[in-house]
């Protein structure tokens, strides 16, 4: 068995609460930078400048790329081999707390989703731990904002409704979505599993680098079909009107019933971010 | 067609924007988000004064980021506009001429628009720290216990920014999409775009 210190999981949270949120993933800004290129309308073009642009004064005042430093969604991805010296999930929240008072980022999380009081420090994370073998610990933070968030849908679809059925459920939780989730968007599309699962699938299909297609060539060939089906809807970015509806799409299937067709969307916005460690 | 336009704006400034226009818009604008937005209405239902000068006023919808001391503001992008829908017809019918935020607005924001002469303006969303250097000042009007959706009087200067919904009832984020489509139909012809129900029919 390796050990792994809890004060060590919290020191790395919270720097990579710090960086996610002011630095964005190489894939991404090259995502960006080449639906500029390809973008043949002037306001689209000129829209894309501008978050191009955004880019650069983040990098230069190292203020966040938005400011929506949005929820903790922290992914660790635990060795068998591996026991945590201290409570993983006390660890995580500390250092979310403290990336997130240090880093200067807005607290968004309220205690109580009726009642609604600020927590103050962005705790709890909403933090997923998945069991892999092995004694590696990975940690990547990735904090989502509420505009897109909210955008976000689940179908319990028939499995008579078929490959068809989700990607029109696709598109249209994209031309619901229109505007407000800040396109150029990013989808992350979860199917197959039970009904929590496919949301998972479909968060996690998020952490995906875009220059990276599922392995599957069955999926491969649905991502890039289906990304250029939502850039046809002509939403654009901010939703002006152009091609980049969307940068990137990515699809994550499981296992499911025999009489369930679950397929969820979870849509993020253009500041897609993600920051990972190994300890 | 790229304007620059001071507040406060009368209607009357504001005539000459068009759906689709660029802005760049300098002076002071007042932030309010949801929490402050339900204020103002209990103010006004209980017959008091409003925490600032509502008449030919602008209102930003941003929750900015902790300011770094030295900083006036921290990251400073608009939030989604649609949930100030329930509080904002009040306010434009008292003279709140100028909103600025994000996302599609529902028809009786719309109609108020219209009836009072003001304009929906749309910041980059996302844009966070490109919009936070128009900011010169920052000081805090009313509600410091709401945090980052408390009432601030901003100074902004050259703020870039987009005509959503016009005086006339334009509304670019049905125009802008179906003339892009329209423009692709006809330089590819053959493929029909994904969007037949036509998403202005929703918005529009």
């Amino acid at each position: 068995m390796r050990s792994v210190l809890a004060a060590d999981i919290t020191q790395t949270v919270a720097r990579l609460c710090i960086e996610a949120n002011t630095r964005l993933p190489a894939d991404v800004a090259a995502a960006l930078a080449a639906a500029r290129a390809e973008e043949n309308w002037p306001c689209a073009r000129e829209t894309l400048g501008l978050l191009e642009q955004n880019l650069a004064a983040a990098a230069k005042t190292g203020l966040p790329i938005c400011q929506d430093t949005g929820m903790a969604c922290v992914f660790v991805r635990l060795g068998g081999e591996v026991r945590v010296e201290g409570d993983l999930a006390a660890a995580v929240n500390e250092g979310v707390r403290r990336g997130y008072e240090e880093g200067f980022l807005r607290k968004s999380i309220v205690a109580d989703p009726l009642r609604r009081e600020n927590t103050g420090d962005n705790t709890p994370a909403m933090l997923t731990v998945e069991l892999v073998p092995g004694d590696g610990f990975e940690v990547t933070v990735a904090p989502k904002g509420a505009g897109s968030e909210n955008m976000s849908r689940i179908a319990m679809l028939r499995p008579a409704d078929g490959v068809e059925g989700v990607r029109q459920f696709v598109l249209e939780t994209v031309r619901l979505a229109g505007a407000n989730p800040c396109p150029p968007v990013i989808l992350g599309v979860g199917v197959g599993g039970c009904f929590d699962k496919a949301a998972l699938l479909a968060k996690k299909a998020l952490l995906r680098p875009l220059d990276i297609p599922n392995p599957d060539p069955y999926y491969a060939a649905l991502e890039r079909e289906w990304l250029r089906d939502v850039n046809t809807l002509g939403i654009g970015p901010q939703g002006f009107g152009g091609r980049a509806t969307a940068l990137g799409l990515a699809i994550e299937a499981a296992p499911t019933h025999v009489a369930s067709l679950p397929a969820a969307v979870n849509i993020s916005c253009h500041v897609t971010r993600r920051a990972s460690a190994r300890l | 067609m790229q304007h620059r336009i001071t507040t406060p704006c009368p209607p009357e400034a504001l005539r000459g924007l068009r759906a689709g226009d660029s802005v760049l818009l300098s002076g002071v604008v007042y932030t309010a988000r949801d929490a402050a937005h339900k204020r103002m209405i209990e103010l006004l239902d209980a017959g008091k004064e409003l925490p600032y000068p509502i008449q030919n006023s602008a209102v930003y919808y941003v929750g900015p980021t902790p300011a770094r001391p030295g900083q006036p503001i921290g990251s400073a992008g608009p939030t989604t506009s649609g949930r100030m829908d329930p509080y904002t017809p009040r306010l434009a019918a008292l003279g709140q001429t100028v909103l600025i935020g994000k996302g599609p607005r529902g028809e009786a924001v719309q109609r108020a628009l219209r009836a009072a002469g003001g304009v929906y303006l749309a910041a980059a969303g996302g844009a966070g720290a490109l919009l936070a250097s128009c900011v010169q000042t920052a000081e805090l009007v009313c509600w410091e216990d709401l945090g980052c959706e408390a009432v601030r009087r901003l100074t902004v200067k050259d703020l870039p920014l987009t005509v959503v919904l016009d005086a006339h009832g334009g509304n670019w984020y049905a125009e802008g999409p179906a003339r892009w489509r329209a423009k692709q139909a006809e330089a590819d012809g053959e493929r029909p775009p994904e969007n037949s129900k036509g998403k202005e029919d929703r918005d529009g």
